[in-house]
């Protein structure tokens, strides 16, 4: 059997070369990333991260100083067999056995290789970057010549912490308020309910800038800015009309009979909620925690605005965007930062890939 | 059972009375202790001189505890009362919080931002009215237009059909593949990461080197090796507008992932026997996917065609960690957090999400009519 639905050859090459080739484009921007976040902070600036891929590449085999040549650079010069300006040799000069002849340097200080071209790969790799953004040291660096260079650490393992802070109770909060409120609309009775509920549906594509101006002067009223409390609040926000609809959805077509039995042995809403609906709304309430999850974790404008004040409680995404604009140079921190930052939704994705999916195909309506 | 009823047994009416005030007292007193207790937290929160993973410790039990203690201490009171106030009452706890925080955090903002809209930068104050001034300018000004002309012409005409038919296209090839699961991970793997960590990647992709040093981007690199010259694609206005596409390709690239699943959750609902006879009366491949999958499935492609024009309204975080909307590359939401939170111009911007907000009515038009036909509600 060649495969599920296809005829022919044919289509079987083109369906999955096709494929293939896309799979190849969406991959190589991460991968290249990746494998850079391993490679040595002056490699990573020098060359392309796809040389530790087998290449040919002229590789040195020979050094001499120029010093010690006693050459006139201006005018036309003998090395290693080939003659030339230091300009020629500055753009290396092949010699007839295949080799070639390059300067590297200034006139007076270069240095002169002997290089061959062949077959190679980079493969220098190091953790020094992850130590770099995670440890938050200083770290010094002794160069050859006994100078130190000292590098300022980024502490990424803090805004880890704090994106944890935030992303967990704002994930738990709206989907526990949401049980409750689904619960309410789905199984009790009480007047405006049909109202309320069109209100939650209207409220879901409601761009979140519509309230952040005047969500930050109550907060500055209420001298919360900048705390944990004050962003909790915000996602909860805007995350409960989507919370309530899914749960809603989901809640409300949970057996009738199971839940009247309940009532009927004398248990209250409070018991059959916390005893009966939460536990068998599990698969929902996962989905949309997930989906929440991921939403808060990746979060970047609500965090800027609600947070922005308190760099002690800055989150992953905005220590990255801010490393990205202050030391954009600096790809060495800028890669391992950004996986540190991918980590815990990347873990989540493949192992809760099934709830992941089914949260995005429910709230594809999110606003 | 409720200690209203219980005090009635055999009490002198002195007695009742007493037990009645004492529990009325510990009523009262329950919730005061726990708003005391949270606020406490809250202080050692705020102050934050603890070491960061006890605050993060902390701040995970207090604001999950504290949420769930509060209902459990008001179902109690109610739990309290008589029956007939009780289920009276009740429904309000389930529902009320939900209803007061989302008429806090978005019903309220919309009448209070239109409102703030109206004004100058200077604030609410009868003196700095303005009309609609602030709309007039946020049509007329020359970013504005700019960012208008890049969430239209860019992010909306041209990054979401590239996303819905990417979406839609290897949803169908992934369906007949032999290696369907991986194949999705790896596309949808994007979704799992922030606009700022995509920014970060796609940085390290558009990266430019002067022309003589080796590059270190890849797609310079390969410009390079075609004989072009290297360039900081997504600053380079010597090709403006058209600066704003290499924007636009990482949102696609995000986004394609999430098109796919559903497309593709959609596609394995056509039954297999439509395409089997359509395969039959020898129809091709290309045929199949144009007059079977793509009319199967039209109510999905605009869902999703929807979703993701709502998103491409919003964009912000990639605009402004790529190149912060200079060259160029404004977006609405840009401008909006640009006017509303570093020029400090509320009326203006608030003038601008009202805009926004007014964009996106016609979905909501058509979302609640999907409600009322759907189930209404009994």
């Amino acid at each position: 059997m060649i495969s599920k639905r296809t005829g022919g050859w044919l289509s079987f090459i083109l369906v999955n070369g096709a494929l293939a080739i896309m799979v190849l484009l969406w991959t190589v921007p991460t991968f290249g990333l990746f494998i850079s976040s391993f490679r040595p902070k002056e490699e990573i600036l020098t060359t392309g991260w796809w040389t530790v891929f087998p290449h040919k590449e002229w590789v040195k085999v020979e050094e001499l100083r120029a010093k010690d040549l006693n050459l006139d650079t201006k005018g036309e010069m003998t090395i290693a067999g080939v003659t030339g300006t230091f300009k020629e040799f500055r753009e290396g000069i092949e010699t007839p056995d295949g080799k070639r002849v390059k300067w590297i340097g200034n006139r007076r200080l270069g240095r002169i290789e002997i290089q061959e071209y062949k077959w190679t790969v980079n493969w220098n790799f190091t953790l020094e970057n992850y130590r770099q953004v995670l440890m938050g040291k200083e770290i010094e660096i002794k160069k050859p010549d006994g100078s130190v260079e000292v590098i300022p650490g980024e502490n990424f393992i803090g805004s880890f912490l704090n994106s944890v802070a935030v992303a967990i109770p704002s994930t738990v909060i709206p989907i526990l308020i949401a049980a409750f409120a689904a619960y309410g609309f789905a199984w009790m009775q009480f007047s405006g309910k049909r109202l309320f509920f069109i209100l939650v549906v209207a409220l879901l594509v409601v761009p979140l800038q519509i309230a952040l101006v005047p969500i930050l002067r109550d907060y500055a009223k209420l001298n919360i800015n900048g705390t944990f409390l004050a962003i909790w609040l915000a996602h909860t926000g805007f995350g409960l009309p989507l919370a309530v609809y899914l749960l809603f959805n989901y809640i409300s077509t949970l057996p009738r009979e199971t839940l009247e039995s309940a009532f009927i042995d004398g248990a209250s809403h409070f018991t059959v909620f916390t005893r009966l609906v939460l536990p068998l709304s599990v698969p929902a309430l996962a989905s949309f925690a997930i989906f929440q999850f991921l939403w808060v974790w990746n979060d970047y404008l609500v965090a800027l605005i609600f947070l922005g004040g308190n760099k002690e409680n800055q989150v992953l995404t905005m220590h990255l965007a801010n490393l990205v604009g202050s030391r954009g140079n600096d790809w060495h921190l800028l890669t391992a930062g950004a996986f540190v930052t991918m980590l815990l939704p990347l873990i989540i994705f493949f192992s809760l890939q099934r709830y992941f999916i089914r949260g995005l195909l429910a709230g594809s309506v999110k606003g | 059972m409720s200690f209203f009823q219980e005090a009635h047994e055999e009490m002198g009416p002195g007695k009742r009375l007493i037990i009645f005030i004492l529990r009325l007292m510990l009523m009262i007193a329950t919730p005061l202790i726990a708003f005391a207790v949270l606020y406490a937290g809250f202080l050692f929160l705020r102050a934050g001189d603890a070491p960061k993973w006890v605050i993060t410790l902390v701040a995970v039990v207090w604001g999950v505890g504290g949420v769930a203690a509060l209902y459990w201490i008001f179902n109690w009171i109610l739990e309290q009362f008589p029956d007939r106030w009780r289920s009276r009452l009740l429904p309000f706890l389930f529902v009320g919080p939900a209803l007061a925080i989302l008429a806090w955090y978005l019903a309220f903002p919309v009448a209070r931002t239109f409102y703030i809209s109206l004004f100058n930068k200077n604030g609410p104050a009868p003196e700095n009215f303005v009309g609609l001034a602030n709309y007039v300018a946020v049509f007329t000004d020359r970013l504005m237009r700019e960012a208008f002309r890049n969430n239209i012409f860019f992010w909306m005409l041209m990054g979401v059909p590239l996303t819905v038919g990417f979406g839609l296209v290897v949803a169908a090839l992934a369906d007949r593949s032999q290696y369907e699961r991986t194949a999705k991970a790896l596309i949808f793997l994007p979704m799992a990461i922030s606009f700022v960590g995509a920014g970060v990647i796609w940085n390290f992709v558009y990266e430019a080197r002067p022309a003589d040093a080796p590059q270190i981007g890849l797609l310079n690199a390969i410009v390079v090796a075609l004989g072009g010259q290297p360039r900081a694609w997504p600053a380079y206005t010597g090709i403006a507008p058209f600066n704003n596409v290499f924007l636009v390709v990482i949102l696609i690239w995000l986004q394609v992932g999430f098109a796919m699943v559903i497309f593709s959750a959609a596609i394995k609902g056509i039954p297999d026997e439509i395409i089997e006879a359509a395969r039959v009366d020898g129809a091709t491949e290309l045929q199949i996917f144009f007059k079977i999958m793509i009319p199967y499935i039209s109510t999905t492609i605009i869902t999703v065609t929807t979703t993701i024009t709502i998103f491409t309204l919003k964009v912000f975080d990639v605009v402004w960690v790529m190149t912060g909307g200079q060259y160029g590359t404004e977006v609405i939401a840009t401008q909006f957090y640009r006017q509303s939170f570093v020029a400090r111009n509320a009326g203006y911007g608030s003038a601008i999400a009202i805009v926004l907000l007014i964009a996106v009515i016609p979905v909501m038009i058509y979302n609640l009519r999907q409600f009322r036909e759907q189930r209404g509600f009994k």
